[in-house]
């Protein structure tokens, strides 16, 4: 605040900490480009960001496959509850999750560039039938996730695994994704 | 316990609710690998005339750190599955289990997909292309409806105690149901 108000106040008296040479445009430009979010570099897109999301992208295909998570039979394993594996599984990372979720809002836990963390809640549709996207979509999708014994995740990690057949699989996936496109404006919501 | 031996669930699961509070922190993202697919489709270099309009937004802005996440997981595949899994063993599942497998013809438990079926021959077949086709397909369309995946309604959603997520959860395991004890014992037996 201190370096700011007499700039406000007094401008007539303030000097500018700039190389002589540099010309006066130059600092309202980067001023600007300060105060104005939509105009700042995406943080997201710098190569030390996208290689941390990479390697903790790998981090997780390597718990997924070493948990068994990617094995089509631990899926349909599950769906018959024959083992206790893959509900502890996911309960316990519902509950770290739900945890630390409870602690960054809390604690009011900012990112690591002190950004505010925010969580936009999921919306109940328009359609007259109470919730259809949630249990229509997710009955359509546990169809999938249990022929295909893989959801998205795991269906990346068995490919970069080599299980190249899978091609097929992430091909089709994207075929469904393009037909919802098509089709959304006519599925109840 | 070598480093080949599969981890346990309690180990495995909170590694994997990690990831939710990892990506908050990181850069305020939501763990979400399905909105990957939608991201891919938005990327494919169709003109926008044959474009659907869900399909078409500034994909590298939301989605560029997901997709760099998503080639970690293959990453992480390649990694473990190829340099710290066993896959010649059989899957250590319960004898119920194995029987009910055997009825539908699947005999060979190595890996981490049945390869009669996940193989490029099995694509050949009938059965084959249903589950990796049509569980491929029915995984893309339902995640977009639903609005989410695993990672996204039970993972992420549920550990910020949505509702809606829990409907969603409830439907991908209604869904799973059905193909697990109505259509396998239909189709591959």
């Amino acid at each position: 605040m201190s370096s700011v108000q007499p700039i406000e106040s007094t401008p007539q008296v303030w000097v500018p900490n700039r190389p002589a040479h540099a010309p006066v445009e130059c600092i309202d430009t980067t001023q600007a480009e300060q105060t104005r979010p939509g105009r700042r570099p995406s943080k997201d897109a710098t190569p030390l960001a996208l290689g941390l999301y990479a390697l903790l992208g790998a981090y997780l295909g390597l718990v997924f496959t070493k948990s068994q998570v990617i094995s089509w039979f631990r899926i349909y394993e599950m769906f018959r509850f024959e083992s206790f594996h893959m509900f502890g599984l996911i309960g316990s990372a519902v509950a770290t999750a739900a945890v630390s979720v409870w602690l960054i809002k809390t604690f009011n836990i900012k990112t690591v560039h002190g950004e505010p963390i925010r969580l936009s809640p999921k919306q109940w549709g328009r359609s007259s039938v109470p919730g259809a996207r949630y249990w229509m979509g997710g009955l359509t999708f546990g169809l999938g996730w249990a022929l295909l014994g893989a959801c998205p995740g795991p269906l990346v990690a068995l490919l970069g695994g080599g299980v190249s057949v899978l091609v097929a699989a992430l091909i089709a996936a994207l075929a469904g994704t393009w037909a919802y496109a098509l089709l959304r404006d006519r599925l109840p919501h | 316990m070598t480093e080949l031996s599969p981890w346990p669930w309690y180990i495995a699961g909170p590694l994997i609710g990690l990831v939710v509070p990892f990506l908050l922190i990181l850069g305020g993202k939501v763990f979400g690998i399905s909105a990957n697919l939608r991201h891919a489709c938005a990327a494919l270099p169709v003109p926008d005339t044959h474009t659907p309009a869900f399909l078409r937004y500034d994909w590298q802005r939301t989605g560029l750190w997901n997709l760099v996440f998503v080639l970690g997981i293959a990453m992480g595949g390649f990694v473990g599955l190829n340099m710290l899994s066993d896959t010649t063993l059989p899957m250590a599942l319960g004898a119920n289990t194995t029987s009910a497998l055997e009825d539908l013809g699947i005999t060979d438990l190595t890996g981490f997909v049945p390869a009669q079926l996940f193989s490029w021959q099995g694509l050949a077949s009938p059965a084959g292309l249903l589950l990796i086709v049509g569980g491929g397909f029915l995984i893309g369309f339902g995640a977009r409806w639903a609005g989410g995946c695993t990672s996204g309604h039970a993972i992420s959603g549920l550990a910020d105690l949505q509702v809606p997520s829990l409907v969603a959860v409830a439907g991908f395991f209604a869904g799973g149901l059905l193909a697990v004890h109505i259509l396998f014992p239909l189709l591959l037996s």
